[in-house]
């Protein structure tokens, strides 16, 4: 099944009861698998006239109540992060895939990584965060797609989903067996009618810069939440590494084919894999430069999760970097090259 | 003594912070008039838009959602398809609709969701201070046209009834205003009726309302509700644009 697929089928056995849409490469396939699903099971599925309006449904839908996703790639989620901003601003639930392409601009519809900023960082307007899940296989969108609905209503936040072209694209055996039914949250904010109850207001604007204030400490402790509660990572051939690479999603995918030839060469790299790229795993990255020097950072980007990197090492230790943006998917032997060659010069500074 | 009128019970007793003479403190106390009437407190969720009509969920006690400008009619399509038992409308400006959130009403409107739309024109912006909206009228002036709205440079006047009229899932537009009493009672008709509408289930529907706003028409007014009479009608013609049985 298609990366593609296997999200929209896990979504639907997640409980999202409303789909909107509008077409983008390269994540069509997973709007034409709404298309169909949706319509036999009853439930709402449109295909939007624009990006713009397809976030702006999935408010409406949840602030009704619903469980709504939408999902795009690079050049569409910049339309997307104005009704991104509203949904954090409104604390309403979502979920919004981005399967990234090469980009600035128009870019093209190869896989990339190039949205990391955009995604961890909020996106759009004012201070705010949205969890976002970079899963690295096709087996494990069907484990971050309930858990991002989850989140996404565990929080009252939007909750991206960070895949790429290659993850949406790509055909891999899948079992959707570890999906449990939907569990039920409470509810109390949405707009039924007020039905035997007083009105409800939902809304963001707030002209008391006083009130204003207050609501933004108010999502910030929320956020400070999240990082203590929601960081999720891999590692992979850490325990003994003297050198860490971090990367994530279909990056990480393949720099793991890169470590297995290097371990054959007795060369001790390991890998740290962040699931979640917000809250970004910082603490156990600090750990590791306890007892590792060298860090390589790799991305299919021109270097944006390095920030973090950077961040969380705090100037400890050395940190590497190789990237590829543009949409250019790297082999593992590439990999296996670069970071070969990184490791050898940094065990020779080491005995100098 | 027989009571004659009175405040419409979802009417919060709060006061408008609208400019005197303003066309949205009657059209607000209309519209829960309406839902008072036809006993929809309990079924109405209303969207409100950026701009001058922006608070009126501090006046309306029903569920109000607070939409970005120009996306009411993508948030009440969303609103709407999760609850079709609902009375969902959404109350939007001229810049609102006809300008930024021109796709989304035109595509609502085209799919026949069944929503309704109450659109306030008064040809400004008028919560930024009075600039040029997309239905200020030819010759106008406003802050952004100071020598007059030149349709050479700055385009025509949109019509929205007449452009909505011809998608197929509109069921019915019309054109009211509120400058006199016997206005006033035409344009809660139209509500109703556009109300109705979407509680059968028909389709798409709006009622625009001519409004006056004489802080930025630089009028008095008794002045700016003539101007609406004389003027403001010749380019945006009264009446039932589209009525689908």
């Amino acid at each position: 099944m298609s990366g593609n697929a296997a999200l929209g089928e896990a979504a639907v056995l997640s409980g999202c009861t409303c789909y909107f849409g509008y077409p983008i490469t390269p994540q069509n396939e997973l709007t034409e698998y709404m298309a169909k699903r949706m319509g036999e099971l009853g439930r709402v599925f449109i295909q939007s006239e624009s990006e713009i309006a397809a976030i702006n449904m999935v408010l409406g839908a949840s602030v009704a109540g619903a469980r709504a996703m939408t999902s795009s790639s690079s050049p569409g989620m910049s339309l997307k992060q104005e009704g991104i901003s509203y949904l954090a601003a409104d604390e309403l639930p979502a979920v919004v895939v981005d399967m990234v392409r090469g980009g600035p601009g128009m870019g093209n519809i190869s896989p990339a990584q190039s949205d990391y900023l955009q995604a961890t960082r909020g996106g759009g307007h004012g201070d705010y965060k949205t969890i976002v899940l970079a899963p690295g296989s096709v087996q494990e969108l069907t484990e971050v797609v309930p858990l991002a609905f989850d989140l996404a209503d565990q929080y009252r936040n939007p909750v991206i989903i960070l895949g790429d072209g290659m993850l949406g694209q790509m055909m891999e055996p899948v079992s959707f067996e570890n999906i449990k039914p939907p569990k039920e949250y409470p509810k109390d904010y949405i707009l039924t009618g007020a039905k035997g109850r007083p009105a409800r207001m939902v809304r963001s604007l707030l002209f008391d810069t006083k009130e204003e204030e207050e609501h933004n400490w108010k999502l910030v402790r929320k956020y400070q939440r999240m990082e203590q509660n929601e960081v999720r990572y891999e590692t992979f051939m850490a325990d003994d590494a003297e050198m860490i690479v971090v990367a994530y999603g279909i990056g990480a995918r393949i720099v793991r084919g890169a470590i297995k030839r290097l371990r054959q060469e007795n060369m001790k790299v390991g890998m740290l894999r962040p699931i979640t790229a917000w809250p970004f795993p910082a603490a156990p990255l600090q750990e590791l430069a306890n007892t590792v020097h060298d860090f390589f950072v790799f991305e299919m980007s021109a270097g944006q999760m390095i920030e973090d990197v950077k961040l969380a090492l705090a100037g400890k230790g050395r940190i590497h970097f190789y990237g590829r943006p543009g949409g250019v998917i790297p082999t593992p032997v590439e990999l296996y090259r670069i970071i070969g060659r990184h490791y050898y010069m940094a065990a020779r500074r080491k005995q100098q | 003594m027989k009571k004659v009128y009175t405040r419409p019970k979802t009417l919060k007793e709060a006061h408008f912070h609208y400019c005197p003479g303003c066309g949205h403190g009657i059209i607000n106390r209309l519209l829960m008039e309406v839902v008072d009437e036809m006993d929809l407190r309990e079924k109405a969720i209303c969207v409100a838009p950026a701009g001058c009509g922006m608070l009126l969920y501090n006046y309306f006690d029903i569920d109000t959602l607070e939409s970005a400008h120009g996306r009411g009619a993508a948030v009440a399509t969303g609103i709407k398809r999760v609850r079709p038992e609902n009375l969902v409308f959404s109350y939007q400006g001229d810049g609102d609709l006809a300008a930024i959130g021109t796709a989304e009403g035109f595509h609502a409107a085209n799919r026949g969701e069944p929503i309704s739309v109450i659109f306030v024109n008064n040809g400004v912006y008028g919560m930024t201070g009075g600039q040029m909206a997309p239905t200020t009228l030819t010759d106008q002036v406003t802050t952004t046209t100071p020598l007059g709205r030149d349709p050479i440079l700055a385009g025509h006047p949109v019509k929205i009834c007449e452009v909505f009229a011809m998608l197929d899932g509109t069921v019915y537009l019309e054109r009211v205003t509120v400058n006199n009493p016997a206005a006033v009672l035409k344009a809660k008709k139209a509500i109703k009726k556009a109300f109705q509408c979407q509680l059968d289930g028909k389709g798409f529907s709006l009622v625009e309302i001519l409004s006056p706003c004489p802080t930025n028409w630089k009028m008095g007014p008794v002045e700016a509700c003539r101007w609406i009479d004389e003027v403001m009608t010749k380019q945006f013609p009264l009446g039932v644009v589209k009525e689908v049985s």
